[in-house]
């Protein structure tokens, strides 16, 4: 038998892309969607993801921004360091605990860290960052096979799932499958305008990774954003597919293939 | 976060346990530099043979052992680390384990090893990261710390690897007023997007107290010290000892800052250094507390070409 299922990574507050990518999922006839955390941050009116989630029965995990937001935290310990990147971060982070009702505070302080689900014969481990780390960054080019390999045989799992950083990939290891699903809150620092969520297939012990693009209405996110004041950097990324701020985290590689 | 608290002769230190060793570093060319600068925490130089060289044999078995360890990253440091002849072949088979990243001042150069670098780097999955030591905005600023004419060298360095699809990250040590921050790396922006840099990444690190900044400026007081009440609710993380080693010529230490202090050689091989907890006695050790990260290669600065 094969199984499909739905990984979003951060939303991000982009609930055109939340809604888009979840219309995808179910014309393709899959029933059980996951996020795998940061639901708030960048995006318009945070509270308009919430019920989209809850109506669709999105099982979600808790992010970093989701711990910080849901707790009132200082800050969305997103793990920069530069000044320029915090400066924008805190913009964001103000804006989005400002606009974050109290109930779904509440929903986001008691989603659970990770989670592991069973898919055919495939165990599936949903986190955030790492497997050790809310708000670890795993880009392709700086995780080492063997650092990856021994979260597999500590956590019991076929497979492991992250976001966080904003841009997808997957590896095949020895003990399983590595993936991280993209994000739908913001473009993928490419140059073009859709984001990005992820298929997995289970078929028997085999599992194989679909990475979907989603066009959305992006223009209509801009103009909320405009509405609502957000950083006019913000608003070029959502235009033109590049990212603007938040770009010291980035290593050589994925630094070199973007525009900023 | 782990640490715990040694007692000795009635005092209580503060001692940090290694969590996990992400950072694997190297002291590859020793304390050999062919730069004197005057405010270098090991006082490196042309003369200063204190440690020596580790041979691409030496790197590779500890690569080897670090497979075991979970390493997530391989870091290259000195002295000048392209004073070793064996730097890039050294990098050139580290490309083949994970990421890596080296520290150089970015003067001694030679277009065929950056070629080699550039294939490497294109034929690895993993990032190569040049971090360039530059310490001004221009010779007036640099020179005095770095030596003459280094800030020219540095820069033409600089142009030879953007040319070739790196992007450096420049890293600066603090050798102003903190408040001056902005002023100087705007400075820096522009001598960077000058010199054809137009997306410079900078790293401001603080001065460390040691070696031959002592003379420049001071040394730490016995006061500047991290007690164990500092580290009630600290995240330790930001200490390099809790993720990271240095593998030097006479073994393994405990972070790339302190090879000099005799209290930092661990042990002989990874394995054993990995297992052992540190005191944090020493006054860099204050600095690492009060700035973190200054090892990685995360920003402590404005960066991204704006100011």
């Amino acid at each position: 038998m094969t199984t499909q299922i739905a990984l979003f990574g951060g939303v991000y507050s982009n609930y055109l892309a939340l809604e888009a990518a979840i219309t995808d999922a179910r014309a393709r006839g899959i029933s059980d969607l996951y996020c795998l955390g940061d639901l708030g941050a960048f995006g318009p009116f945070p509270d308009r993801v919430f019920p989209i989630l809850q109506r669709h029965n999105v099982q979600c995990i808790q992010g970093n921004y989701d711990d910080s937001i849901g707790n009132d935290l200082d800050n969305c310990q997103c793990g920069y360091t530069a000044e320029r990147d915090n400066y924008y971060a805190n913009i964001s982070y103000l804006y989005t605990q400002q606009h974050t009702s109290a109930d779904n505070k509440a929903f986001l302080r008691q989603l659970p860290r990770t989670r592991i689900i069973q898919v055919e014969q495939t165990q599936i481990l949903l986190c955030h960052g790492s497997p050790r780390k809310l708000n670890e960054f795993l880009w392709e080019s700086t995780s080492p096979d063997h650092f990856l390999e021994p979260f597999f045989s500590q956590h019991a799992v076929d497979v492991i799932a992250v976001t966080h950083t904003g841009i997808k990939w997957q590896r095949q290891l020895p003990s399983g499958l590595f993936v991280n699903v993209g994000v739908l809150g913001r473009p993928e620092n490419d140059g073009t305008t859709n984001v990005w969520y992820t298929i997995l297939e289970m078929s028997g012990s085999k599992t194989s990774v679909e990475f979907v693009p989603v066009e959305y209405d992006y223009q209509q996110l801009a103009q909320d954003m405009q509405n609502e004041q957000l950083p006019s950097e913000f608003i070029d990324t959502i235009n033109t597919g590049w990212w603007t701020t938040c770009l010291e985290v980035l290593p050589q590689k994925e630094r070199i293939s973007g525009k900023h | 976060m782990p640490h715990s608290n040694n007692s000795v002769m009635g005092t209580t230190l503060p001692t940090i346990s290694l969590s996990h060793l992400d950072e694997l570093w190297f002291q590859v060319s020793g304390t050999l530099c062919n730069l004197t600068c005057n405010h270098c925490f090991i006082s490196c130089s042309p003369t200063n043979n204190n440690f020596g060289f580790l041979s691409l044999a030496a790197v590779h078995a500890s690569l080897q052992q670090s497979v075991t360890l979970g390493v997530k990253g391989y870091y290259f440091t000195g002295g000048e680390p392209f004073l070793n002849p064996e730097m890039t072949a050294i990098l050139i088979a580290t490309l083949k384990y994970g990421p890596a990243t080296v520290l150089t001042n970015a003067t001694v150069l030679k277009q065929d090893w950056i070629d080699a670098l550039v294939a490497a780097s294109r034929a690895s999955r993993y990032s190569l990261e040049f971090r360039v030591s530059i310490d001004g905005f221009d010779a007036a600023t640099n020179d005095p710390i770095r030596g003459a004419g280094t800030f020219a060298r540095a820069r033409a360095g600089v142009q030879q690897l953007v040319k070739a699809g790196f992007l450096p990250i420049i890293t600066a040590t603090r050798t102003w007023p903190q408040g001056n921050d902005r002023t100087v790396l705007a400075n820096f922006i522009k001598t960077l997007k000058e010199a054809g840099y137009d997306r410079p990444r900078i790293k401001l690190l603080p001065a460390l107290q040691i070696g031959a900044e002592i003379q420049r400026s001071r040394g730490y007081t016995d006061a500047q010290r991290v007690t164990s009440e500092m580290l009630d609710g600290f995240d330790n993380s930001q200490f390099v000892c809790e993720h990271a080693r240095i593998v030097t010529d006479r073994g393994v230490h405990v972070c790339p800052i302190l090879i000099e202090e005799p209290d930092s050689l661990l042990g002989t091989d990874l394995q054993q250094a990995t297992q052992a907890d540190y005191a944090i006695t020493h006054g860099a050790c204050l600095t690492c507390y009060q700035y973190g990260a200054i090892c990685s290669n995360s920003s402590l600065g404005l960066t991204s070409g704006d100011s």
